[in-house]
């Protein structure tokens, strides 16, 4: 599955309006063909929801672009043959096996009556194989650990050959051991299949190490985008998130964002 | 591969239940004469049978049709079954649901108390109007319900729309039998009860179509009930339109267990356990689940037909009693079997 070209996907002024309430307000922002952007700041800050809306998910104003193109335009299963979706807790029906779960990532290539053939079922097999899941290929979904769902997960949206692939949260049910391996995988996806990725990520660090952009939204706007160095600041982080951290530089130069506790002598403690 | 071998097993299952079925009854047929008239009538082969001129009448205008009803029957009910299972995505629905057997049961009522001059005749029709009015009501009303709910609240309204509908009928069916003659009365309680002891060819024609049409349609959508298990939402990431899915297996679904409960009265059990049964055999794919409910639902209609008929034979139990004093223990076995599976 290698790819010919990697796809832009950019974002225009985007709006979503959930039960009368905006939870994204006029949000622009683009992730360069191959490159990874990705999405931070506090619970309820429209995160989620902006990566929903580029899914098609949830009815928006504004536009959102595929080298150009906007994704209006395409019929729902052109979409999905272009861009994969990961939400924060995938549906994971316990007695399906692993092949028939990844297997159904080729769904939007399938005709109404289709049913997989064998191109299908290779494509699932190499998206197994990619994640070092083929292991577990017979295995019932009930079966498996945090760290093998979230890799089956990916698998489903690799065997779909999307050029974007959309990502909530995919590290936050995982340990620190099993988070690193998730984002290296979705890295080396990116460097060497060309997928362009947008994600939401909870730690700020992994953020910082892995997207090439950051967004940091608040309240549903931006409230700073650019290079994790210019968007991780502590006087940032210290306004949008209402914590107190410590932002160092890292042994590779990106920063670490470390939490500090409040002085004893102020504010409420517990 | 495991979806064929299943298929293959439940294929021969219906086919032996139809052969005792056919052998099995209160006119005594010898059995070797008995498979000779049937192998007889395969084109191309001719078979000497030593069934006298009544024998025959027995076995092809009396057993047969039953056998072919009882078949349609089942297979209808515990293919509507698996549909809604899959299209509801829970375990616990069957062919009735939906305000379907509600209808079925106050459209019969209605006919028997209000349209006795027309007859027996009156009660197929009313029942499977009745069974599809029930269905529609309830799915509109579900979805407008859920219009307001946009992120995923569709399924649940809908049922609990069909569990309101369905409480409204049966509330009127009761009204209407309370106010109206006791010979009606033991009348609709017979047939709530199910019977296919008045099978004829002809009913089996007037089902067919809509036999037909909804196994069609049902096993067309197996693959889409597939991608519905993991969530509307992912399945519209995937490019498909769960709600059209939905009311498409829907419809199909209500008019399979329309035509049989017109037919047959309402028959529990087979809609509910039948699935799971598949399921047990060839994994939770809808692709295998479908066909193979169909199968097994057919042949298990039959064999508990069989039983009802000559277990006090020449008196008849109802059908329907067969079904549950089977299918409850099974029933219970499922539900103990699956909680063991959960993690």
């Amino acid at each position: 599955m290698n790819p010919v070209r990697s796809t832009a996907l950019a974002v225009r002024e985007l709006t979503v309006t959930l039960d009368r309430r905006p939870v994204v307000r006029q949000v622009s922002c683009a992730a360069a063909a191959g490159g990874w952007l990705s999405l931070i700041g506090p619970n309820g800050a429209g995160k989620s929801t902006l990566i929903r809306a580029a899914a098609g998910l949830v009815p928006y104003q504004g536009a959102v672009l595929l080298d150009g193109t906007d994704v209006r335009s395409l019929r729902s299963r052109e979409r999905a043959r272009l861009i994969a979706y990961v939400p924060q807790e995938p549906v994971l029906p316990p007695d399906m096996t692993v092949e028939q779960y990844v297997l159904l990532g080729r769904t939007p290539h399938l005709g109404y009556l289709g049913t997989p053939g064998r191109q299908d079922r290779a494509a699932a097999a190499a998206a197994l194989d990619r994640l070092d899941a083929a292991r577990f290929a017979t295995r019932r979904l009930a079966r498996l650990s945090g760290g093998e769902r979230q890799r089956v997960v990916l698998a489903r949206a690799l065997a779909t050959e999307a050029r974007v692939l959309l990502l909530d949260e995919p590290t936050s049910m995982l340990d620190v051991g099993h988070q690193q391996q998730v984002l290296e995988l979705v890295d080396g996806l990116r460097r060497d299949g060309g997928l362009t990725v947008l994600s939401t990520l909870h730690d700020l660090t992994a953020a910082g190490q892995y997207a090439d952009e950051l967004v940091l939204l608040h309240e549903g706007r931006v409230a700073a985008a650019g290079r994790a160095s210019a968007v991780l600041t502590a006087g940032l982080i210290e306004t949008v998130y209402a914590a107190r951290v410590s932002v160092a530089a890292g042994p590779d130069g990106r920063p670490v964002v470390a939490p500090l506790r409040p002085p004893p002598d102020i504010g409420p403690r517990g | 591969m495991k979806k064929i071998g299943a298929l293959g097993a439940a294929a021969i299952f219906l086919i032996a239940a139809a052969l005792v079925s056919a052998l099995v009854g209160a006119a005594d047929l010898n059995p070797l004469d008995t498979a000779a008239a049937l192998v007889d009538k395969i084109p191309l082969i001719h078979l000497p049978s030593g069934l006298s001129p009544l024998d025959r009448a027995v076995l092809f205008q009396i057993r047969l049709p039953r056998v072919v009803l009882g078949a349609l029957v089942g297979g209808m009910l515990a293919m509507a079954g698996a549909g809604y299972q899959g299209v509801f995505r829970n375990p616990l629905v069957d062919s009735g649901l939906l305000g379907a057997s509600a209808g079925a049961g106050l459209g019969a009522t209605l006919a028997i108390v209000f349209f006795a001059a027309a007859g027996p005749n009156a009660v197929p029709p009313a029942a499977f109007a009745g069974s599809l009015c029930g269905v529609a009501v309830a799915y509109l009303i579900g979805a407008a319900a859920s219009r307001n709910t946009p992120l995923g609240g569709g399924v649940a309204t809908l049922l609990l729309a069909g569990i309101a509908v369905g409480s409204f009928l049966t509330a009127v069916q009761t009204l209407v039998l309370q106010r109206s003659a006791e010979q009606d009365v033991q009348t609709v309680y017979n047939w709530l009860l199910g019977s296919l002891s008045g099978a004829t060819w002809q009913q089996v024609v007037s089902i067919l179509p809509y036999a037909a049409v909804s196994t069609v349609l049902v096993l067309l959508h197996g693959r889409h009930l597939d991608v519905l298990a993991v969530g509307d939402e992912e399945a519209r990431a995937l490019g498909m339109h769960p709600a059209a899915v939905r009311v498409t297996v829907v419809a199909a679904c209500a008019l399979a267990a329309a035509a049989a409960v017109a037919v047959s009265g309402l028959i529990g059990f087979v809609g509910i356990v039948v699935p799971h049964v598949a399921r047990r055999l060839a994994g939770p794919s809808y692709r295998s689940v479908l066909p193979l409910s169909l199968l097994i639902g057919a042949g298990f209609l039959v064999l508990a037909d069989t039983l009802a008929r000559t277990v006090l034979s020449p008196a008849e139990l109802p059908i329907g009693v067969v079904t549950a004093v089977v299918g409850a223990p099974a029933f219970v076995w499922i539900l103990r079997s699956t909680q063991g599976a959960r993690p």
